[in-house]
């Protein structure tokens, strides 16, 4: 066999393997999507996710969840955007590389590994008993943003990495400060990747149990939060409850599905919200 | 060549710089004169780039530098506690070694500077874009695109809008380092032309590692070596008759 049919077999047997990895990838999660619609698809109505639970949350819909969702979701970016680009900004442009920077930079990769419910018993602590917030939205949506901080740092770093330095000399050779230079010519074209880092990592914390669970969330409310210290109720731990630990798990299984459709629905929406959010901002530079 | 009315517009005492611990200026003492071009020329790594970056104080920002000896501009020494480097920068341009135009419209490019020293009249700013396109000589070639990307224009267009974003803030001094090395010789020329005009206006201080482009554009060369100035005159001078055999050498092409 010549040298070069062999060369090209073992190129053809070799993107064959990465194909069927990919496409083992792609029929699992197509599997699951499907399986969830399936069986959820029916139970999704518009009574479903604007109606308030009834009947020990054997009937009606799941409004409160999909509203405690949305707001803990905003408590959460409230407190993880400024302080994750502010971070970035000052360990990217301001800090000379020392080994307390690396230092820093070391904790920050290894508290985005962290386990969540790690964070939701340091809320617990924290938010709930030290800073008597109690058990409620505040409490959980802290908790959330400090869960969500580590990524959003990691994030905004790498698109500020991106920005090359001559943009920043270039301005500074012509009597910017540096400050100047930063905001007027990086910032600018940093800031489209920093968001979609940060709305990934808030797609995230809104679809995390763990960090909510001792925090705020409650089992059931039939009425939404009236203040920051109340109680809420969320998708996710809904979800939690309508699968294991409600009186008729086998009664309500298609609200269930239709829970977890919905969290599925919603995260997914965030991840098209950053990728048209960069999108956008990005042609606008154009 | 006379030297006699042009005063010194810079000039570098007993200059050391270092990079943490690496030396890479030693003992560099030079006098740039107003209105003229001094080129400074030597091999690869002598510390002609780390040079020209120390007189606007660009290398402030590399982390562990550190500067020994004065530079005086308009005999003030530009490290002294009161001055504002801010104002520094914008009295000595620079155009860097690849051109490096902001993701901006090429109008706001040149606007750029102007904006950030507070500038706000658009009429104002509109004049001095084009009085600074055509100092650059780029206004016939762009003046009915201003709104488009500048990174829709050549290398060599790149560069100029570069010199005439450096021109917008008014300096004193441009400051070039190695401006056409990434550009082709037609640029190339149309560079050297422009730096021939801008020394009737402004002091000229171009790093090249193209001997004959010292020779074309420069009224005074510096050859460097290893972080020392090995000798310094008129460019004719340097050229013709060299008073170092390392400055014979390199000229005439025997090491570089």
């Amino acid at each position: 066999m010549k040298r070069s049919t062999k060369k090209s077999i073992v190129q053809t047997i070799g993107f064959f393997a990465l194909r069927a990895a990919m496409g083992l990838v792609l029929a699992v999660l197509l599997f699951f999507l499907f399986d969830i619609v399936k069986k959820g698809g029916g139970a999704v109505s518009w009574e479903f996710v604007s109606q308030m639970p009834r009947r020990g949350m054997t009937e009606g819909g799941i409004f409160p969840a999909i509203f405690g969702t949305f707001l803990v979701t905003v408590i959460t970016a409230v407190l993880a955007v400024p302080l994750g680009m502010g971070a970035a900004i000052y360990l990217h442009e301001y800090a000379r590389p020392s080994r307390l920077t690396r230092l820093i930079r070391l904790s920050i990769r290894n508290l985005s590994g962290v386990p969540s419910i790690v964070y939701g018993l340091f809320g617990v602590i924290l938010f709930v008993n030290v800073m008597r917030f109690g058990t409620s939205v505040l409490s959980a949506g802290l908790t959330l943003g400090l869960m969500t901080l580590p990524w959003t740092i990691t994030a905004s770093e790498e698109a500020l990495k991106t920005v090359p330095n001559s943009y920043r000399e270039g301005a500074m050779a012509l009597g910017a400060t540096k400050w100047q230079a930063i905001r007027t010519n990086v910032l600018p074209y940093a800031v489209p990747g920093m968001l979609t880092g940060t709305v990934l990592g808030l797609a995230r914390a809104a679809g995390e149990t763990a960090p909510i669970l001792f925090t705020g969330a409650a089992f059931y409310l039939p009425f939404l939060p009236k203040s920051l210290k109340d109680q809420f109720m969320a998708l996710p731990y809904h979800l939690y409850i309508m699968a294991t630990q409600h009186h008729a798990t086998q009664q309500v299984r298609p609200l269930a599905y239709g829970t977890a459709l919905v969290l599925i629905l919603l995260v997914l929406g965030l991840n098209m919200a950053a990728v048209i959010l960069r999108y956008r901002l990005r042609r606008k530079q154009r | 060549m006379s030297t006699a009315q042009n005063p010194v517009k810079i000039k570098t005492e007993n200059l050391d710089f270092y990079y943490g611990p690496n030396r890479a200026l030693k003992n560099v003492s030079i006098e740039c004169y107003d209105r003229k071009v001094t080129a400074l020329i030597g091999p690869s790594g002598c510390g002609k780039s780390t040079f020209i970056r120390t007189l606007n104080r660009m290398n402030d920002v590399v982390a562990g530098s550190r500067v020994e000896g004065r530079i005086r501009l308009d005999e003030r020494d530009i490290h002294a506690p009161d001055v504002d480097v801010v104002e520094l920068r914008r009295r000595v341009g620079m155009v860097f070694q690849k051109p490096n135009p902001f993701p901006k419209s090429i109008y706001d490019n040149v606007a750029y500077g102007l904006r950030i020293n507070g500038m706000r009249d658009k009429r104002a700013i509109e004049t001095v874009v084009e009085k600074s396109l055509r100092g650059a000589a780029l206004w016939d070639e762009v003046k009915d695109r201003l709104d488009e990307n500048a990174f829709a224009l050549s290398g060599g267009q790149q560069q100029r809008l570069c010199i005439a974003r450096a021109l917008a803030v008014k300096p004193e001094v441009i400051l070039f380092d190695e401006p056409c090395s990434a550009i082709d010789p037609i640029a190339t020329a149309k560079i050297e032309d422009l730096i021939e005009r801008l020394k009737k206006d402004y002091t000229v201080i171009i790093v090249t590692h193209n001997m004959q482009q010292a020779a074309r554009v420069s009224d005074f060369t510096a050859f460097m070596m290893l972080g020392e100035l090995v000798e310094f005159g008129p460019t004719g001078r340097i050229f013709t008759a060299p008073a170092n055999k390392l400055t014979e050498d390199y000229i005439t092409g025997r090491f570089g």
